[in-house]
């Protein structure tokens, strides 16, 4: 930046030039909160990684027990962060709300809000990581779990995946079906101990405890029996189509179950 | 190459069509054109990411404006335009004026510091054209925009970095934008409490009455050859 450019040296002529220029002279502290600041910059980059955790940790004392709300602004490892591939978040109201289970299946199934939630009920606190580097501790999730859903509707012979799609128009994922019938795969309703807000993919998102955030796919519409992987929408993008926490992308992230 | 400061109605010949006040008038130049247009266009560009960065960080918001994509895109547009004014404003013949009061800016004095720990109630006499408040200001906007656009690149194109790079660049980019919030807003509502100090910044000039108050020392430096006599009184000019 141009800072570099000044002289740190003695005045030049005609700057001292009487009372009008007494801030000519000084020493160049701009300069040097300048530099720290680029300096801290850089340091961050390089380790925010790693000290991120350590600053929710040290906060947590305070965010846990805070009643005005506001340090939920506090940018911590512990805070979620709306991503979307659309250029609208989509919005569905409960009672427009459908999912449909079909493809290899006995019973193709259409479900209300209100039929989800008079299914058989689970309840998860599962830590939740993003590809992208931020985890959250301790979601709470309610929902019904993928395998009820199979049962309900029957999967035929020769089935081995599933292809689930999003009512935002464009988010798709995949599972294998022995994936798929884990306890610890559900179609949430609640997360963050209320209803999935619309953000965060309500009503009715997937909720995939063992993988990556962009597994659980949020504003769920669709979940399909098929006999082959299609491999979802940041999969065919180059993340790894089985996303297990800590073993997969590259990264080394604690796992979640 | 040094350029010797210049300052007042000599030193932007041309820049201000209108006649300046001359030597004994109620006003004093205080930015030239350059200087202002450099103000402003920086400021609405950290505006405009300020107001869309928020929109983007808060959940709920991003929900009710829905727009998403085009929120961001508002946001990495602006962003990128915030050096733009300062690298323009040293590229034509106005970057004397802006290159003099830079260079007041970056240097402190002792009573600059003395200001500045005392909130502006010790050393109030030795002010020069700007205070340590406003120099704390300046060095601490230069150094956000390099940290802004540099995080804020890495996170919009992130192909090229590390994931642990990624996800440093975003801590910094939250906190940086955190005390960017700060700072703004501390000096938004200090200057809408000083008018003779924003008028200083929208027209370019301000009263002598002010500046005498305000920066003494920088004041003193424009000859006024027929002072006030209440002026007089307790202030002494040099």
């Amino acid at each position: 930046m141009y800072v570099a450019t000044q002289d740190d040296g003695a005045l030049g002529e005609g700057e001292g030039k009487g009372a009008g220029d007494a801030d000519a002279a000084g020493t160049p502290i701009g300069r040097r909160v300048v530099l720290g600041m680029l300096g801290l910059g850089a340091l961050g980059i390089a380790v925010g990684d790693r000290v991120q955790g350590a600053v929710e940790s040290a906060l947590r004392p305070v965010t846990q027990n805070d009643p005005t709300g506001l340090s939920s602004f506090v940018p911590t490892a512990g805070r979620f962060r709306i991503y979307s591939v659309t250029a609208h978040l989509p919005e569905r109201s409960r009672e427009e709300y459908r999912l449909t289970v079909d493809g290899l299946v006995e019973r193709p199934l259409t479900l209300t809000f209100d039929d989800l939630t008079s299914m058989p009920q689970t309840e998860l606190v599962r830590d939740f990581q993003c590809v992208t580097g931020w985890r959250v501790a301790d979601v709470h999730w309610k929902g019904v779990l993928l395998s009820d859903l199979l049962d309900e509707a029957g999967v035929a012979d020769g089935a081995t995946h599933l292809r689930i799609w999003s009512f935002d128009g464009a988010y798709t994922e995949s599972l294998t079906l022995d994936q798929a019938r884990r306890g610890d795969m559900l179609a949430a309703h609640e997360m963050l101990d209320g209803p999935v807000s619309r953000e965060h993919g309500g009503p009715v998102r997937l909720f995939v405890g063992p993988m990556y955030g962009y597994k659980s796919l949020k504003w769920l519409e669709r979940i399909e029996v098929v006999d082959a992987l299609h491999p979802g929408y940041w999969e065919v993008r180059g993340y790894d189509v089985d996303a297990w926490v800590g073993r997969s992308n590259g990264r080394d992230d604690e796992p979640t179950t | 190459m040094r350029v010797p400061p210049v300052e007042g109605a000599d030193a932007e010949p041309g820049l201000d069509p209108e006649p300046l006040p001359g030597p004994g008038s109620g006003l004093i130049a205080r930015f030239s054109r350059a200087e202002r247009a450099l103000h402003w266009a920086t400021a609405a560009a950290v505006l405009a990411c300020a107001v869309t960065g928020f929109v983007l960080y808060v959940g709920p918001l991003t929900a009710l404006v829905g727009r998403r994509t085009l929120v961001k895109d508002v946001h990495v547009v602006a962003g990128l335009a915030m050096p733009v004014p300062l690298v323009l404003a040293y590229a034509g013949r106005w970057r004397d004026s802006v290159r003099a009061d830079v260079r007041r800016l970056a240097r402190w004095t002792a009573a600059d510091r003395r200001w500045l720990l005392s909130r502006g109630r010790e050393a109030t006499g030795e002010v020069g054209k700007f205070n340590g408040g406003q120099k704390a200001n300046a060095a601490f906007v230069l150094g956000m925009i390099p940290i802004m656009v540099a995080t804020g690149s890495i996170m919009r194109w992130p192909d090229p970095f590390a994931l642990s790079y990624r996800t440093g660049a975003t801590f910094v980019h939250d906190w940086t934008a955190i005390a960017t919030w700060v700072v703004v807003a501390g000096h938004v509502l200090i200057a809408l409490s000083d008018p003779g100090s924003l008028r200083g910044m929208l027209t370019g000039r301000v009263t002598r009455s002010w500046a005498e108050r305000r920066h003494p020392r920088w004041a003193a430096g424009h000859a006024s050859p027929e002072p006030r006599v209440d002026e007089a009184v307790d202030r002494p000019l040099r």
